[in-house]
């Protein structure tokens, strides 16, 4: 899915001269690929004109420093422009006086609802008690939805049913949250078109009596072209303090980002990264310039080895990789910490420089490998597992039976296995390759 | 009902209402070429599919003699037309015992609602419909299409929250031989196609409901957010791979000024648009037609 725009320019730049400082023609050839990356992104149109403009201005004339390659060197300008256009992270504001109003508003299916309980169980947790309102009362079932959040997260939800205006609701869990003494209001409120008149004007009444402190965008990290019309006309109508960007779990660039960034000049304060409650992020700028570059999103990767790897086993392994016991047990061992952090193509899709092996690797082909190692150690005994050595052809084609493949397969995995096992012996012996064990242990 | 026409009015008015302006009384030139990219890059048909518009203009102004720009708008026009292909009606078998349609799509795409839509089209041609509330996984997905079903008459099948999606569908196919129904419909959980765990489910489900009624399910409609940009390619190549999709449905288009993404997903992936949906009302969902989508789209006058 992502494709390396390093390597892009790269190309480009090979087939020119190389030269010390890049001119005005090198940039122009390199900028149209750049333009391409952005669009596929969903960057806006004229954003990308503009944002375009500003790193040609830097980009000519500027030295290429020596360890970089020209392609590198307008990539890096790039992406310091994009960090530039993105901002600095927005933090919440709820200072002054409790309780906080926070709104939230957005398009039908941008993830209020979601956001609303991510948001609450987030403040909860660093000690604020916070309030849900159930504001939307169009949708089916919004509401209950709603109430069903807050008893799973056990946060409280001000809910008056579907028959008072959303204005008046509104009003009423702001005084709620005075008496019960709450610090924080937060408001899910209906989905609604940016150009519908009556639910843009039933929304600048609800702030108008709420007096909010935050008014927060939510935006699907999908959304097209479209992503400036519908913040600016949000922005102009109710003045927003902030964004949020839901849906950063899919393989959308989010381009949408920077074109709502741009065109509002507010920050993007939070990002929605999974169906869980507690999938909710401050926003990062640099994994998502990196993202929309398509420079793969190393960190994302770092984060997720991080959560899913098992500390002690790891530590396990590490020790018997250094005393030269790694044995095919310990091996099974590793496919299936690998397996945890989901579909190998997936994972190597976040490396940048595997990311085009990974696409023409489907999932099935890669996860059938693996689960292929897997069934075939699994079908050997401890004995065996300990003690590869033992697998006669007898044994190799009882493994095969019980794993459904064949004998040749077997081979290949104890000679592959073997000569993992021989590099490790060479480093357990190599006194300055001993601190090498810190990188399967330790993090 | 609000026409097709007006719907896409807004379209009309940003985009393609601007083509004549834009295109203006002089000849062809470098420029307009620019500006016509411009154009459609900025209603989301994509860099791919806007270059092999392009391209196939500027082969046939050469061939045709075009000189004038504004004639370009005609021949744009033809080839967005030829780029939607023909008008996709499946042709209901009526000898079928029971039609099954699957609804799949990313979260908050309009899954349910679409539903609901289909299920007031569907019964006004005369059918017995059952639906399945397959998605136990979000917080009163069920109730919310439990609503809907109350509202047209429909009965729906559920399980408790967080249940087998698959044990409510194999539930649902049941309940429809019994009740002599002839369309279930089954709403399924809200995924993004790069889930590689939820799109196994999704395989799951599918194969749930093969195994229990021939052919099933005869109908995949994938639903589609029309404020998508290009993700929604990557969204109906994800689905179309995991459970094979056989039509589009493009909701929210009553506030989209945009459809480019139409184009981009029938030329790329070759799945056809069934359907768009045009607001919140259950009647707002409406069949979709090339010619008229392309037509309205051209439409100088209001």
């Amino acid at each position: 899915m992502f494709e390396n725009l390093s390597d892009k320019l790269q190309a480009v730049f090979d087939r020119l001269n190389k030269r010390g400082i890049l001119n005005e023609q090198d940039v122009d050839v390199a900028l149209r690929e750049v333009r391409l990356a952005l669009l596929e992104a969903d960057v806006n149109f004229k954003v990308v004109k503009e944002f375009l403009a500003r790193v040609k201005l830097r980009a000519i004339g500027a030295e290429v420093h020596k360890s970089l390659t020209p392609g590198q060197a307008v990539v890096k300008i790039v992406h310091e422009e994009l960090l530039t256009t993105l901002g600095e992270p927005g933090k919440l504001d709820l200072g002054g006086p409790a309780p906080h109003v926070i709104m939230l508003v957005g398009l039908q299916g941008s993830g209020k609802t979601t956001t609303a309980a991510k948001l609450a169980l987030r403040l909860r947790n660093s000690g604020m008690r916070p309030i849900l309102v159930a504001a939307d009362t169009y949708r089916p079932a919004a509401i209950l939805q709603l109430e069903q959040l807050g008893k799973q997260l056990n946060i409280p939800v001000h809910a008056e049913g579907n028959k008072i205006p959303p204005p008046q609701i509104c009003q009423n869990a702001v005084s709620h949250a005075v008496q019960g003494a709450y610090d924080v209001v937060i408001l899910d409120t209906a989905g609604r078109l940016q150009i519908d008149e009556t639910m843009m004007a039933e929304v600048e009444k609800i702030k108008a009596v709420t007096k909010p402190q935050e008014v927060l965008l939510v935006a699907d990290a999908m959304t097209g072209q479209e992503a400036v019309n519908i913040a600016d006309a949000f922005n102009k109508r109710l003045g927003l303090t902030g964004l949020i960007l839901t849906k950063v779990d899919g393989d959308a660039r989010g381009g949408a980002a920077i074109s709502m960034r741009a065109v509002t000049g507010v920050p993007i304060k939070f990002m929605g990264e999974g169906e869980k409650p507690d999938a909710f992020e401050p926003f990062y700028p640099d994994r998502l310039a990196g993202r929309i570059l398509g420079m793969g999103d190393m960190l994302s990767l770092i984060e997720k080895a991080q959560v899913n790897y098992d500390e002690a086993e790891a530590a396990k392994t590490a020790e018997k990789l250094m005393s030269a016991k790694f044995d095919l047990d310990d091996f099974l061992g590793q496919i299936r910490q690998i397996k945890k952090m989901g579909p190998l193509n997936e994972v190597m899709a976040m490396i940048p420089g595997l990311n085009k092996l990974s696409k023409e690797l489907t999932p099935d082909m890669t996860d059938k490998q693996l689960k292929r190692v897997e069934a075939i150690i699994s079908s050997m005994t401890m004995h065996e597992r300990h003690n590869p050595d033992v697998l006669n052809a007898s044994r190799k084609r009882r493994v095969a039976k019980g794993s459904g493949t064949s004998v040749q397969e077997i081979n290949q995995i104890v000679v592959q296995f073997r000569q993992t096992q021989k590099m490790m012996k060479q480093m357990s012996t190599n006194p300055r390759m001993r601190g090498l064990g810190g990188m399967f242990g330790k993090r | 009902m609000p026409s097709l026409r007006e719907t896409l009015a807004r379209t009309r008015n940003s985009i393609l209402g601007r083509i004549q302006t834009v295109l203006g009384q002089a000849d062809i030139s470098d420029e307009t070429w620019d500006d016509l990219e411009s154009l459609l890059l900025q209603s989301d048909i994509g860099a791919p599919t806007t270059e092999k518009l392009l391209t196939n203009l500027r082969k046939r102004a050469a061939s045709e003699g075009i000189v004038k720009a504004s004639a370009l708008r005609g021949v744009l026009r033809s080839e967005l037309v030829a780029l939607l292909g023909p008008k996709a009606t499946p042709v209901h078998d009526a000898k079928l015992l029971l039609e099954v349609i699957m609804v799949v799509g990313v979260n908050g795409s309009g899954k349910t609602t679409s539903i609901a839509k289909l299920c007031h089209l569907y019964l006004k041609h005369g059918r017995k419909i059952v639906l399945a509330a397959a998605d136990t996984f979000r917080a009163a997905a069920i109730d919310q299409l439990q609503i809907w079903g109350e509202r047209s008459g429909v009965p729906v099948i559920a399980g408790a929250p967080n249940s087998d999606p698959g044990a409510v569908v194999y539930d649902a196919v049941q309940a429809s031989f019994n009740r002599k129904a002839d369309l279930l419909i089954v709403d399924t959980a809200g995924r993004l196609h790069t889930k590689h765990n939820l799109m196994q489910e999704l395989k799951k489900l599918r194969n749930v409901l093969s195994r229990s009624v021939h052919d099933a399910p005869h109908q995949t409609l994938l639903v589609i957010d029309a404020a998508n940009g290009q993700n929604a390619i990557n969204q109906a190549k994800g689905f179309a791979e995991a459970v094979g999709v056989t039509g589009v449905i493009l909701t929210k288009l009553d506030g989209t000024p945009k459809g480019g993404v139409t184009f981009a997903i029938v030329n790329e992936l070759g799945i056809p648009i069934r359907y768009i949906g045009t607001g919140e009302k259950m009647t707002d969902l409406q069949e979709f037609d090339p010619e008229a989508f392309v037509a309205n789209l051209f439409d100088e006058k209001e």
